[in-house]
């Protein structure tokens, strides 16, 4: 009961927090613009010059009016404003009336996760293990050079890193395909070759993703260890005769990776972030593309619907980590 | 101040390098209230010219020397970083010092509120803020939006430094030798977080120039005005890849290099430099 009381209970507010404050944020930006949304936004939908169904207009007038809260007192249109976000009712997407904004969300979902998991878990394994051995074995060369590389790759952004890969892989090397998710005109049927296509596609901008992001587990990890190699335990198990295999793997990463899980959960809204910049380099079709698209053709519907929806994402995947954070660490469990 | 950073530059090696580089790069972008062209007239120059003495670095498709666009890309990107950096200074601060030194519900309630800024997506939220300010994002409006979004982590860091000074002895005495609330935290405890601030002050810098090379490439922010970001849009924009035009597109991209290393290097450095352990090591240093 404790445990729910003074570890859980406040874990869960603050995942509720994070969505209220995350979704006053995109309820309140519109409504604080000196300009008038609904007519800028028709205006800019116009100019675009392709061809908007007239009862798309209606529609776009009716739904802009209900989300920028136009509609009744400012109470009632939060109110509003909620209740559809409960439904899941982003309305239609304006670029490709009428289709639902979460039916186009439901499709670039899938190859985000999957992008953004495998490689969030690959950095992290990577970076914590080799950042773990550079920290404790910090007096040899090799620890150095490999600080030395992630000193250099960790502060430039992922755009810049993309860029670099592209610029790379697409002129000087070109054995990967550069863009999109599986070739053109394959069918999505289960099969090897459409396994191996979509490997393929998704392995630049998961490389470039996985280059940033273990470099930067790597320099905290280091640090970590760095402190931890001073600690008493340390010196009697390396007295003691205790292999450096063993202190390294069971003691010294294993309470070095305490604070990096939680370093993983504040951190994963940048990663978001850091992943669709890389997905729309690479024209992968993700949620990152998907958001491209949304700016390039004005679609706000679509917009806002991603926007919340991956303050949903991050906040739960937060809440996850929080959750099985005391299976890691003990002085949690048996409080 | 001045001995501090003679010092740090003659022993620390990633201070020495991040503090050349920024210099090179201020140099540049005071280079640019020089420059004999105007940055947001286009055909000033033949186009497409490869890097030649009277264009060192090339010229764009639009007609632009390079070099001296970058000039202009490299003021604007440091000046917008610095207004962010301002702002998100003040507010870190501010619930930084609040927080840590007043404790209790109070920092419980302003904790809960920063972790969710750490923890949402900016991204998706400045992107479509962006879009509805489009057109209407200049430097300043960007630098000051950057400054409003940037400042959660910071403060966290910034809490638990006043977390521990307070129960450090010089409180007490300070305290209870009738010091004011305000004179305390002014007189007492700022001095021990000013190389706090600057550490996590370039961190924001970079932070912020990121955030503005993203949104450009997007086409989100005020594409005529030159910044490392919009330099990068509108060379990826004209196919200067395809085409074959390198020095423009790699131009930007080897100064936001640069320019975030450097960051980096200096935010490090300063860091180290607070760390007593390193400080141990460095008198041995100078022993010698």
């Amino acid at each position: 009961m404790t445990f729910f009381k003074r570890y859980l209970l406040p874990r869960i507010i603050q995942y509720l927090v994070v969505i209220f404050i995350g979704t006053t944020v995109v309820f309140v930006v519109p409504r604080l613009m000196p300009t008038d949304p609904i007519q800028q936004t028709i205006e800019r939908v116009t100019m675009q010059g392709t061809y908007i169904d007239p009862d798309a207009v209606e529609e776009l007038k009716e739904t802009l009016k209900e989300l920028y809260g136009l509609k009744g007192t400012l109470f009632e249109q939060y109110a509003i404003f909620w209740k559809r976000l409960f439904r899941g009712d982003f309305g239609p997407s304006f670029a490709q009336f009428p289709t639902p904004v979460m039916e186009l969300i439901s499709i670039s979902l899938p190859w985000t996760t999957i992008l953004l998991l495998l490689t969030t878990l690959l950095s992290w394994v990577i970076g914590n293990i080799l950042g773990g051995l550079a920290g404790y074995f910090s007096h040899y060369r090799w620890a150095r050079i490999l600080e030395g590389i992630a000193m250099f790759i960790r502060p430039i952004p992922y755009y810049i890193v993309a860029l670099g890969l592209l610029i790379l892989f697409a002129f000087i090397f070109p054995i990967f395909p550069v863009v999109g998710g599986a070739s053109i005109g394959s069918e999505f049927k289960l099969s090897w070759n459409l396994i191996i296509d979509i490997i393929e596609h998704a392995f630049l901008p998961a490389l470039s993703l996985i280059i940033v992001g273990t470099s930067t587990w790597f320099i905290t990890m280091r640090l970590i260890v760095s402190n931890i190699v001073t600690e008493d335990y340390v010196s009697y198990a390396q007295s003691g005769g205790v292999s450096n295999k063993e202190i390294v793997f069971h003691y010294v990463i294993r309470n070095g990776l305490l604070p990096q899980i939680t370093g993983l959960a504040l951190s994963l809204g940048q990663i978001f972030s850091g992943a669709l910049i890389t997905e729309q380099v690479f024209s992968y079709p993700g949620i990152g593309t998907l958001l491209y698209r949304s700016i390039s053709t004005g679609d706000y519907n679509l917009m806002m619907g991603i926007t919340i929806l991956s303050i949903i994402g991050i906040a739960t995947g937060v809440l996850i980590i929080d959750i099985v954070y005391p299976l890691f660490d003990p002085r949690i469990r048996y409080e | 101040m001045f001995s501090t950073i003679k010092t740090l530059f003659k022993y620390n090696k990633k201070f020495a390098f991040g503090f050349t580089v920024i210099s090179i790069l201020v140099f540049l972008a005071i280079l640019s209230f020089f420059s004999p062209y105007d940055p947001k007239v286009w055909n000033l120059t033949p186009r497409d010219l490869p890097p030649s003495i009277q264009h060192p670095l090339g010229t764009t498709s639009m007609g632009q020397d390079v070099f001296w666009l970058a000039t202009y890309a490299i003021k604007n990107s440091l000046f917008l970083s610095i207004i962010s950096m301002f702002i998100s200074r003040i507010i870190a601060i501010a619930v930084g010092l609040v927080a840590g030194y007043k404790g209790g519900s109070l920092d419980r309630i302003l904790m809960t509120l920063n972790d969710s800024f750490v923890i949402i997506p900016l991204l998706p939220i400045l992107i479509l803020i962006a879009s509805v300010l489009k057109g209407g994002l200049n430097i300043v409006n960007l630098g000051i939006l950057l400054g409003f979004f940037g400042w959660a982590w910071d403060a966290r860091v910034i809490r638990s430094q006043i977390l521990s000074l307070r129960e450090r002895e010089f409180t007490y005495t300070a305290r209870l030798s009738g010091m004011k609330t305000s004179s305390i935290i002014l007189k007492e405890y700022l001095p021990f977080i000013v190389p706090l601030i600057m550490a996590t002050a370039m961190n924001n810098m970079l932070w912020a120039i990121g955030m503005e090379v993203t949104l450009a490439i997007l086409g989100l922010s005020s594409l005529e005005i030159p910044t490392l970001g919009t330099m990068i849009h509108w060379s990826v924009n004209s196919q200067s890849l395809l085409l074959g035009i390198w020095w423009w597109i790699l131009t930007p991209v080897i100064i936001c290099i640069f320019l975030f290393i450097s960051l980096y290097m200096l935010s490090v450095s300063i860091s180290e430099f607070l760390d007593p352990r390193s400080r141990l090591k460095r008198i041995e240093v100078m022993k010698e």
